[in-house]
């Protein structure tokens, strides 16, 4: 596996492209990069640090744990905590702070709560526990909604009536659109999730470039990748020019995983969705179809009305929007550390203010 | 367990010479930790020939032990791993390597090992009986003798399957003080060799991630490189098996004893290609992945290649490597210098660390 990722790491290529870039930028510019685990890369690697002054990266809110709205977590944890269920869960979730608790600390109370690392493993575990409600936790963005369409699929097939999603899906396009068209915007141009855009093509940034007349370069998530991404939309914001552009060939394709997409769309409908942080925003998240009702752990278990509680001092949206950084917040690493988190932003190994909390308090 | 009246130290009545016959059975029963008749089984035909010497087939309740002059080195530790036997070792390979390392980065030549052990009831005998040779080979490859021990069974549900404890001393040999607090600015840091083996073999066969192409643990008693280490340098300044927490914790721990910063070199640490593609798969971190088979030193510059080639000089320690350096800057701290010549803060891991999302 490494071999696949070594020249997509190698510092002589990297000191390259950071040359490179030096010598192409003239003027200040802002670009923000959607994705989480590009924020990760970017800071544990040390790009923001090698860049010249002039180029600002901000950080998107390309991170599934951290949009999901804190009454999912409440509602999950109200699942795991009932006597009949098993609740799964992708790891990330586990230390989330809910309205009053996290789901770690619910397991320790008891709740029936386990780690996977596929819907696919959610399912065998009804398949083995008949006489239990097995639920999955299936939040992402379209990455993972491909996984949890087969997982409702095949469970539909099989006729299994102890499986359920507690879905929290959300879409990356439309949160693009909303940060571009907010009156404090300050992103000039963006790179885009690579592994999103692998599932979905580019359809959807095509549009979203023309529109706000915006650079989009969909990139991937090694460190030389971002790096040769920065040197495309550079070039363009430098050019005056703006259109999607795909460094990560290597992986996307234009037309996306069409198979992939198929299956999503045959379980899941596009719906409204509220995004933590940030708000609710129109077609932004998927739901599932009415036939496949039967697989939806919030009717299921009617936790649909539980009433959340955010922190008041948490500033995570404006984090999540390439508004504020995370160490302009008064509670970076005082009120808000890892091991006591007042949001989900400074707990997801996506999240920035963790990339922040961790690599860059030197 | 309180004995009873009755049957206070029942193995004495079996004793060496004449063992109590062993009633064949599949699985660990309650009685085994009742201290009658089945328990006097148990230590009489499973514990004692594996680990017989003067001190423990007394079966007293204590050992009496004739200790060399010096400083004594005592440390404990509880091993209760999940799954019991994986891909390069099992739970009592390490419950006698891991205390025999904990005694050994004191400089100390480990000697006498206690052994407790909790077993769940219906606990398969063809398991204990695996896993006690395992120790006993373990025992006999480090120089340790177990010369007390402890039998609980409990039930079913109320332990996973086995947990063990060992305790072992050692002599400190006369001058030598090995601490963190001993660091110099300008010291150099080594590993032995290449880091999250262990923790990576362990969650892969756990989590049965079968993709991933097996990765061996690195379980293995250091205390004769550590021998040849002092004998190769007088300037070792600490020495420490990076467990759990992995090396990220170790560095850290340094650098908050000695109040001196600790830099990294990214490019010089030693992963295996297997390791470093699962915990990309699972974004791990390898430096704050367990090891159970390595050490880190932090040496004087002017010692640091004599040490190195002494510790490559031995088996354990073919991939050892200078990692990184003491420095003035950020006291307290790790940094790591990524590839392109930054440094970045390297912290030791907040909690369990938990497998992402995509």
């Amino acid at each position: 596996m490494t071999r696949y990722v070594s020249e997509f790491r190698d510092p002589a290529i990297a000191r390259r492209l950071c040359a490179e870039i030096k010598f192409l930028v003239t003027a200040p510019w802002v670009i923000m990069e959607v994705c989480g685990g590009q924020t990760h890369a970017i800071v544990r690697s040390g790009i923001d640090q090698a860049l010249p002054p002039q180029v600002r990266l901000v950080h998107g809110p390309g991170c599934p744990v951290c949009v999901t709205p804190i009454e999912v977590i409440d509602q999950a944890i109200a699942i795991a905590r009932r006597p009949e269920t098993i609740l799964c869960s992708f790891g990330d979730m586990l230390r989330v702070p809910g309205s009053h608790q996290d789901l770690i600390t619910a397991r320790a109370q008891g709740g029936d709560l386990r780690i996977v690392y596929s819907p696919l493993e959610a399912l065998q575990i009804a398949r083995e526990n008949p006489g239990q409600q097995v639920v999955f936790l299936a939040i992402g963005f379209e990455t993972t909604a491909p996984g949890n369409a087969m997982a409702v699929s095949l469970a539909a097939r099989e006729g299994l009536d102890n499986f359920s999603l507690l879905v929290c899906h959300v879409l990356v396009p439309p949160a693009m659109r909303a940060l571009l068209g907010a009156p404090d915007n300050r992103v000039q141009g963006y790179l885009a999730a690579g592994h999103v855009c692998t599932v979905t093509g580019l359809a959807d940034y095509e549009a979203i470039s023309r529109d706000y007349r915006v650079p989009i370069v969909v990139t991937g998530l090694e460190p030389n990748d971002i790096l040769e991404g920065l040197v495309m939309v550079l070039r363009q914001l430098e050019a005056g020019e703006h259109r999607v552009e795909n460094q990560y060939q290597r992986s996307v394709r234009p037309a996306g995983n069409p198979l992939a997409w198929g299956m999503v769309e045959k379980v899941f409908a596009v719906r409204d969705q509220k995004w933590r942080g940030i708000g609710l925003l129109p077609a932004s998240g998927l739901g599932l179809r009415e036939e496949f009702a039967a697989f939806d752990a919030a009717r299921k278990f009617e936790v649909a009305a539980i009433t959340p509680e955010e922190s008041p001092l948490c500033i995570s949206g404006l984090v999540l929007q390439g508004i504020k950084r995370p160490d302009e917040c008064p509670a970076f690493g005082a009120g808000c550390r890892p091991e006591h988190p007042l949001g989900a932003t400074m707990v997801s190994s996506e999240g920035a203010c963790a990339a922040y909390f961790h690599y860059q308090r030197l | 367990m309180d004995d009873g009246p009755d049957n206070k130290n029942p193995a004495l009545t079996g004793g060496l010479a004449c063992p109590l016959p062993f009633t064949r059975r599949e699985q660990v029963l309650l009685a085994h930790g009742a201290g009658g008749r089945l328990s006097a089984e148990l230590i009489g035909a499973l514990i004692l020939p594996r680990f017989a010497n003067p001190a423990l087939t007394r079966l007293h309740d204590q050992a009496i032990l004739t200790l060399p002059p010096g400083r004594l080195a005592f440390s404990t530790d509880t091993y209760v791993v999940d799954p019991l036997i994986f891909p390069g070792g099992d739970i009592g390979e390490l419950a006698i390597n891991g205390t025999v390392n904990d005694v050994a980065m004191s400089g100390a030549r480990p000697l006498f090992l206690s052994l407790g052990l909790v077993l769940e009831e219906g606990l398969p005998f063809a398991t204990l009986e695996r896993i006690l040779d395992s120790m006993e080979r373990a025992a006999r490859e480090a120089g340790v003798q177990v010369v007390t021990g402890d039998t609980k069974v409990v039930p079913r549900g109320k332990c996973d399957k086995l947990f063990i404890n060992t305790s072992g001393v050692g002599v400190v040999p006369e001058g030598l003080e090995l601490d963190a607090s001993r660091i110099r600015s300008g010291d150099v840091v080594i590993v032995s060799g290449t880091v999250g083996d262990h923790g990576l073999a362990v969650l892969t066969c756990r989590e049965r991630l079968s993709f991933i192409s097996q990765i061996r643990s690195d379980t293995a008693a250091l205390y004769n490189l550590v021998a040849v280490m002092l004998a190769a340098s007088s300037r070792i300044r600490v020495l420490r098996d990076p467990t759990r927490g992995g090396v990220a914790t170790s560095l850290n721990e340094f650098a908050a004893s000695s109040r001196l910063g600790i830099v990294v070199e990214e490019d010089s640490l030693p992963v295996a290609p297997a390791v470093r593609g699962a915990c990309e798969a699972l974004g791990l971190d390898p430096l704050t992945v367990a090891n159970e088979g390595k050490l880190l030193a932090v040496v004087a510059r002017e010692d640091a290649e004599p040490l190195l080639a002494a510790i490559k000089g031995h088996p354990l320690g073919r991939e050892a490597r200078i990692i990184g350096q003491v420095v003035d800057e950020h006291p307290g701290l790790v940094a790591l210098r990524t590839g392109l010549g930054v440094k970045r803060l390297l912290e030791m891991p907040v909690a369990e660390q938990l497998p992402r999302i995509c």
